[in-house]
């Protein structure tokens, strides 16, 4: 009950700040302050969202199929490289600086080559996915596992816990916390990266649905496709926060306060 | 064979001109020099020391995370120098996982020590009930106060099978009323249910009123300075600060502990 009202009083004030700005946009395109074949109307947009509703929907299946499936493997693969950096000696300071290094190459370099080995299909844009969603995971993750506190650690080796159980018991769970900060990130990142791999020569998905409406000079069809993106990137990114909210129970309420 | 004899004598701990040093191949400065002790089974035997004197060092060659330079550890007369696993632990600041509940916690400790699953939550659901905090039992650690945390702390080590349990400054970060209470409340469990205890503390008034013997620290390195035998039957309480016999005692600990303070400046 209490959190419900917490929530509400937490969610009206952006709530009332995007109906303003909306309202905005709306008085600015009408009254024609801009042309609406650069920037149509907000009511406009949704009127064609209507219109190909069916559409629409088909190529959303198509992108949340993507964004699901290389936000959850590059995540579970961000996740697994985090155990085994920390659970190999010597293994973290050797690849760290190969991880980073990976990031640092532009994802529009790595999709042709993708494309160049694997073609059209699904699995390069899902690896493409991968690339981005595992660092932020990893990075996170790896910072939980090496943290609990020297007490803590102290403490169960006094009482002759093994390295495995130490794993189980102590470091993984309290990485769970940072992993979900590393969660948050990707999932922000997993949506965009999508559409920016379906602009890689498919024709179905959001991101090719938003390039073509735009290159046909729809504008308020291409802005509908981008309504949609905004509203699954926010669904996605309060899926994990819930999820969080599930699984960190412990937690003391300031820290669920700072969201 | 020998280890044999020594658990018929029903000796708990054994530490045998024990050496330590840090720093690069050992060749850092000596923290433990020499260091001989031991400890009956069922008695509770109290270390006072400088701080920064190895006292921790100690434990940690005691609980297996330390290999001594030289010298061996017994408990329960076998051998287990550098071994883990053969003690248990009471640190001083609570160390319970803030993702456990209080029984969970417990339950951890128990079922690492070697007790079964279901002989564990048993175990744990009794004694919570015996030391009133039963309706804590599903909370988790940040709800409790200081006290009650180390009295789950305790407890933690009290139901591990392990027969020697190492308290390091158990009551350090408690305020002064918060100690007294907490000791007058270990002691009384502690002497319905005798186990072998090793007890740092800083207190020497703790140190009289819990332990069957104390043994005064030197320090850089560490030895075994004077060992006190403390003459005072149990039960006991807090009368005891009237006995004279406590003042003299506390008086000699105390010079001894000063002139170390001052060979050492
Ligand atoms: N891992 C270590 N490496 C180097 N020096 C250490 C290490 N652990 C303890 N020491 C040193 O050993 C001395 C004793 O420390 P400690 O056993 O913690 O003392 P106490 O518990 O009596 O306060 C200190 O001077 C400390 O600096
Ligand atoms: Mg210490």
């Amino acid at each position: 009950m209490a959190s419900k009202k917490g929530f509400l009083a937490k969610a009206w004030p952006p709530i009332a700040v995007l109906a303003g700005l909306l309202a905005c946009w709306q008085a600015a395109v009408t009254l024609g302050g801009v042309a609406d074949w650069l920037l149509p109307s907000p009511l406009a947009i949704v009127q064609e969202a209507a219109r190909v509703w069916p559409r629409l929907m088909e190529h959303t299946e198509a992108t949340v199929r993507l964004t699901l499936a290389g936000f959850a493997g590059g995540s579970a693969a961000g996740f697994v490289l985090a155990a085994l950096l920390h659970l190999i000696p010597g293994l973290r300071t050797g690849a760290y600086p190969l991880l980073v290094l990976s990031q640092n190459v532009p994802v529009i370099a790595i999709a042709p080559i993708l494309t160049m080995l694997l073609g059209y299909g699904f699995l390069p844009k899902v690896l493409l996915l991968m690339v981005v969603c595992f660092f932020p995971v990893t990075v996170a993750t790896l910072g939980g596992l090496s943290s609990p506190d020297p007490q803590l650690r102290h403490y169960f080796q006094m009482i002759g816990i093994g390295k495995w159980q130490m794993f189980w018991r102590v470091e993984l769970p309290h990485a769970i916390v940072h992993l979900f900060s590393g969660l948050k990130i990707s999932a922000s990142y997993s949506v965009l990266s999508a559409i920016v791999a379906e602009w890689l020569g498919t024709n179905k998905g959001l991101g090719a649905f938003m390039l073509l409406s735009f290159k046909g000079f729809m504008p308020d069809r291409g802005y509908a496709a981008v309504f949609v993106i905004v509203a699954l990137s926010l669904a996605l990114f309060g899926l994990v926060v819930l999820a969080e909210r599930c699984f960190i129970r412990w937690q003391p309420e300031k820290e669920a306060g700072k969201e | 064979m020998n280890g044999h004899l020594e658990a018929l004598g029903r000796e708990a701990l054994r530490v045998q001109g024990v050496r330590k040093s840090f720093g690069k191949r050992g060749a850092g400065k000596e923290v433990l020099g020499g260091l001989s002790l031991t400890v009956a089974d069922g008695e509770f035997v109290s270390i006072v020391g400088p701080s920064g004197s190895g006292k921790t060092t100690l434990f940690k060659v005691i609980g297996g995370l330390e290999r001594p330079s030289e010298g061996d550890v017994r408990i329960g007369g076998k051998l287990t120098t550098g071994e883990r696993g053969h003690i248990s632990y009471m640190p001083q600041q609570s160390a319970l996982l803030p993702w456990l509940t209080v029984a969970g916690n417990i339950e951890l400790s128990l079922a690492i020590s070697g007790v079964d699953r279901r002989a564990a939550k048993e175990k744990t659901n009794e004694w919570l009930e015996r030391i009133g905090l039963q309706e804590y039992a599903d909370a988790y650690p940040r709800v409790l106060s200081g006290g009650m945390l180390q009295r789950v702390s305790f407890l933690r080590a009290l139901l591990a099978p392990q027969r020697l349990m190492l308290l390091d400054e158990p009551f350090g970060a408690l305020d002064a009323l918060t100690r007294l209470q907490m000791q007058q409340w270990l002691m009384s469990i502690w002497e319905q249910n005798r186990r072998s205890v090793l007890l740092v503390t800083h207190s020497i008034e703790e140190a009289l009123l819990l332990s069957d013997r104390i043994l005064v620290l030197s320090s850089s390195p560490a030895v075994v300075r004077e060992e006190f035998t403390v003459p005072f039957g149990r039960p006991r309480s807090e009368a005891l600060w009237t006995d004279p016999r406590f003042n003299e005692l506390k008086q000699r600990i105390y010079g001894l502990l000063k002139a170390d303070m001052e060979e050492g400046e």
